[in-house]
């Protein structure tokens, strides 16, 4: 049976485990010809310049052979192809698919469809496995666990699909503690806090950065969007409420680090860059191992 | 007068032969219960009523088929939308078994997700949910995993 990557929650703490372990030792040694005769296509839906290039990278440091296409516009769906026909023609082509599409759901579809595995790189608002799976790299490879981890989550917590998955995924570790800093329109949704109440594992809710941030392993900071607020006024209110400076740092453990999925605006000021404590570059460097990883995995390369 | 005659009075759609008397349907949703079932190309013979009187519901609707016998899994789909639905089964003008819906874990098609960025919103695919609550209904859906809840459900248009 194919392997796809859908929804994070698709997957066990043992493929997890074994997923950060490919991306270890792709981290040491980048450059593995495991996909040498291979083809992957990248049907980006909607443009992510990151997510595409960071999956591209690793395709090419596996020695993959890359189709697709970057935007929607440049695809037959422009001409009105339905999502099953592009699917079911890729799949003809290429021994992997890896998408990213507007529409919430359309990955699992895909996988239906699909004869070849596929890697969910984005679904609306729905999943984004790739990142939660490089998120968890990023946490192991700077606390050197994934177990009694605490994690203070700030901005956007509502809509944030990133803050969700992650929450779902290290559930699956021992005693992780979280902290939630998010003005009232964008708190954790109840759904969250209840998944989390039934695995009796403890958070916390706050409605500004302020001492509780010193208690945290991992400070993970998402954007406050405008667009996502009904009455502009509030925005107003609360958009400087939710931007990490430097001299916040201050009283924080020594081993804490600061995550965001990227791209920031200006939740987290650039005088927090030259920290050492700022690791959101590093973070996404990971991304291409953490991928590397993925791909290995679903195919059985290694 | 006699209590059998009251029966007979209250009666207002013709008793049947062999068949299945579906029971306590809420009337305004009648026609939706008719297209889930696909009763609309039966060739035997159907009498129907609605806004009938009803202790229970205040009005309701029944539908009496003749020759029609549901498998459980068929009859379940109406329990969506009319969950105190009863089924008499009639062998010979005699009710031989009484059965109700019951909502099943799993349900293919018949609603609508409520999310209009799901894909089962822009594409022709077959909608797919987990019922993860009863009561009140909870629909997950199996594609953008959001959740549809009781009073948000919406039948399809046109059932396959």
């Amino acid at each position: 049976m194919k392997k796809d990557l859908i929804s994070i929650t698709d997957y066990s703490k043992e493929d997890y485990l074994q997923i950060l372990k490919l991306a270890a030792d792709f981290e040491k040694n980048p450059n593995q010809p495991l996909l040498k005769g291979k083809v992957v296509a990248t049907l980006f839906f909607e443009p992510s310049t990151r997510t595409r290039l960071s999956f591209e990278t690793a395709i090419n440091r596996l020695g993959g052979r890359i189709i697709g296409f970057s935007d929607a516009g440049s695809s037959s769906v422009s001409k009105g192809e339905t999502l099953h026909d592009t699917i079911k023609m890729v799949s003809n082509y290429a021994d992997l698919i890896v998408m990213r599409h507007p529409l919430e759901g359309s990955s699992r579809y895909a996988s239906e469809v699909s004869s070849v595995p596929v890697i969910n790189a984005g679904d609306g608002a729905n999943q984004h496995p790739t990142q939660t799976l490089l998120d968890m790299y990023s946490i192991l490879k700077t606390q050197g666990t994934l177990d009694n981890i605490n994690i203070c989550m700030v901005g956007d917590l509502k809509y944030g699909r990133t803050v969700h998955s992650l929450l779902m995924a290290m559930s699956e570790f021992k005693n992780p503690v979280f902290n939630f800093i998010a003005p009232d329109e964008l708190a954790m949704p109840e759904e969250y806090k209840l998944f989390l109440k039934e695995k009796g594992i403890k958070y916390y809710e706050h409605s500004e950065i302020n001492e509780n941030i010193n208690y945290a392993d991992i400070v993970y900071m998402t954007r406050v969007q405008k667009e996502r607020f009904m009455d502009p006024i509030e925005y107003e209110k609360v958009k400087n409420v939710y931007i990490l400076r430097n001299a916040m740092l201050k009283n924080t453990k020594p081993n804490m680090r600061i995550l965001h999925p990227l791209p920031r605006v200006n939740e987290i000021h650039t005088d927090v860059d030259s920290n050492e404590k700022a690791y959101y570059f590093e973070q996404a460097r990971n991304g291409v191992f953490t991928r590397q990883g993925i791909i290995s995995h679903i195919l059985n390369l290694k | 007068m006699s209590d059998s005659l009251k029966k007979k009075l209250k009666l207002k759609v013709s008793a049947i032969n062999n068949g299945t008397v579906i029971d306590h349907i809420p009337s305004e949703n009648l026609f939706k219960v008719i297209s889930i079932l696909g009763l609309q190309s039966l060739k035997t013979q159907i009498t129907f009523g609605a806004n009938l009187e009803s202790e229970k519901l205040g009005s309701k609707a029944i539908i009496k088929l003749s020759d029609v016998f549901f498998k459980d899994d068929e009859i379940n789909k109406i329990a969506l939308i009319a969950k105190n639905a009863k089924l008499n089964i009639i062998r010979d003008y005699e009710v031989v078994e009484k059965r109700v819906v019951e909502v099943p874990d799993k349900i293919i098609g018949i609603v609508k997700c409520f999310n209009p960025k799901c894909i089962t919103n822009n594409e022709d695919i077959t909608t797919h949910f987990t019922v993860i609550s009863k009561n009140p209904l909870d629909l997950k859906c199996k594609y953008c995993e959001k959740i549809t809840h009781e009073d948000q459900i919406v039948i399809k248009q046109s059932i396959k």
